[in-house]
This record gives C-alpha cells, sequence and structure tokens, in this order.
C-alpha cells in the first residue's frame, strides 16, 4: 500500500479512481499525564507522553485509513492530509483523509 | 499574602527553567539542522521523473507547553497590545523540531529529498480561561526513496 500526500506517484499511473476514504480516532490521555502536563504548564517544555499519544493515535487513523482502502481494492492513497482537533477537554480527534486508486507500472 | 508569593516563586520557577530549557532546545535544533542539511525538506508538488523510488508518507510531530513566565507576559500584551515574542519563539522552537523529527524518520528509511511538507498547528491543551495551554505541531510530506 502507497501512502503519499502528492497526486501522482513517480514511476506509476492511475488506472482507477475509489473515491475518498478515511480513519479517525478520538482519545484521551490519562490522569498521571494530565498532572504531568500541568506541571510542565510551570516549568514549560515539551510534553512528551502527549507527543507519543498523538503519534500513535494519528498512526492508527492511517491504519484504519488505510484498511478501508484495501477492503474497497485500493493499492495506493494519494493526496492524504492529516488533521487534529479538540472535541472535548482532554481528548483529541485525529482524522486522515485521502483519495483511494489502483495504480499500476508506467511502462512508457 | 501566601497568594503573592506562590505567584511569585512560579514565575520565578517559570522564568529560570523556560529559559535554560529555551536555550538548551536551540542549540540542539541548531546542531541537528546542520547534520541534516543533505535531505532537503520542500514544499513543491511536482515530483521528478524518475521511476525506481518508493513513496512514502514521514510525518514528525511536538506537543510544547508555554511556562508560567511567557503565559504573565502574554497576559500583558493581550492588556497592552502588540508582538507576543515568548509565544513566537515558542511556535518557531516547536516547527523547526518538528520538521527535524520528520527528517530524522526519512533518514532512517533512507530518504533523500522530502516533497509537499504540510505544517499543521492546534491547540491541544487548553488551561484556565481558554489560555493556551499546549500546543501540538505536525509535520508531514512524502519522502522519497531511491529503491534498491
Amino acid at each position: 500500500m502507497i501512502i503519499t500526500n502528492i497526486e501522482t506517484v513517480s514511476g506509476k499511473r492511475i488506472v482507477k479512481h475509489l473515491g475518498l476514504v478515511s480513519g479517525s480516532t478520538v482519545r484521551a490521555k490519562h490522569v498521571g499525564r494530565d498532572i504531568m502536563a500541568s506541571l510542565k504548564n510551570i516549568f514549560g517544555g515539551e510534553l512528551k507522553g502527549y507527543t507519543e499519544l498523538l503519534q500513535e493515535s494519528r498512526q492508527e487513523a492511517v491504519e484504519r485509513m488505510q484498511q478501508q482502502a484495501e477492503s474497497i481494492g485500493a493499492n495506493a492513497i494519494l493526496n492524504v492530509r492529516l488533521t487534529t482537533s479538540s472535541v472535548a477537554q482532554g481528548a483529541a480527534e485525529l482524522f486522515a483523509y485521502g483519495t483511494a486508486v489502483v495504480l499500476e507500472d508506467d511502462h512508457v | 499574602m501566601y497568594d503573592i508569593l506562590i505567584f511569585l516563586a512560579l514565575m520565578a520557577l517559570g522564568y529560570g527553567f523556560g529559559r535554560y530549557a529555551e536555550a538548551k532546545h536551540y542549540k540542539s535544533i541548531i546542531q541537528r539542522e546542520q547534520d541534516l542539511q543533505h535531505l532537503p525538506a520542500v514544499s513543491s508538488k511536482v515530483l521528478p521523473k524518475v521511476t525506481h523510488v518508493d513513496n512514502i508518507l514521514v510525518s514528525g510531530n511536538v506537543v510544547i507547553s508555554v511556562d508560567y513566565f511567557k503565559r504573565f507576559l502574554a497576559m500583558l500584551r493581550n492588556f497592552f497590545g502588540g508582538r507576543i515574542t515568548a509565544y513566537e519563539t515558542l511556535l518557531d522552537r516547536a516547527r523547526r523540531e518538528a520538521i527535524l523529527r520528520m527528517k530524522e524518520q526519512a533518514k532512517a528509511m533512507g530518504a533523500n529529498i522530502i516533497f509537499n511538507v504540510k505544517m499543521e498547528t492546534s491547540s491541544i491543551y487548553k488551561g484556565e480561561k481558554d489560555s493556551v495551554g499546549s500546543v501540538e505541531i505536525l509535520a508531514y510530506g512524502t519522502a522519497l526513496i531511491p529503491k534498491q
């Protein structure tokens, strides 16, 4: 599965468009991390717990998008966009979307 | 009386640690930027006409928090208006760090260039009275990796 945020893939051409696919996940962090975060709000600096949490969640959103694309028979997702939104205090939604396509080698 | 003492203590802690952390972070950013200079990250979408490459999505993210002292400065600025330098440096650091992490991921995969780099900023944690608590910066792009 090729995942890219450009409309084209070098050396391949699009033979079929399968429409938009997306994946999302809503995550909250646990209390321990929250306490650390409020401490960091005094000292400043990176919140490593949150960084990892968001990275994992985003990975999961991309995997869900990938599963959806596989289920409709795509072999690549082009023009992928990632967005984040804070839906409630302490929870964030990570959303990934892109265009599912079938690619084949370009012999020209 | 105790309130004022606590406030002053928090201010001093924020100022001390915040300043130290910022200086250290900038040093490390400049060092790593030099190390990764040979791996350009561009915002162009037009791919070169090459065939033996893999296209892989790479990303880097960082969640960064502002310290107590800077938050107080920003609050003052809100009153008088003008540039909030304290936040400018915070976001600058976070953005450069996110790009560096993306590049490090790409380098580990053996990429030699990253195309179509997009940046996203979101405020993920709001403190009291909707003040900026912490900010997430995400950088992502498509890495071109030569096929073996």
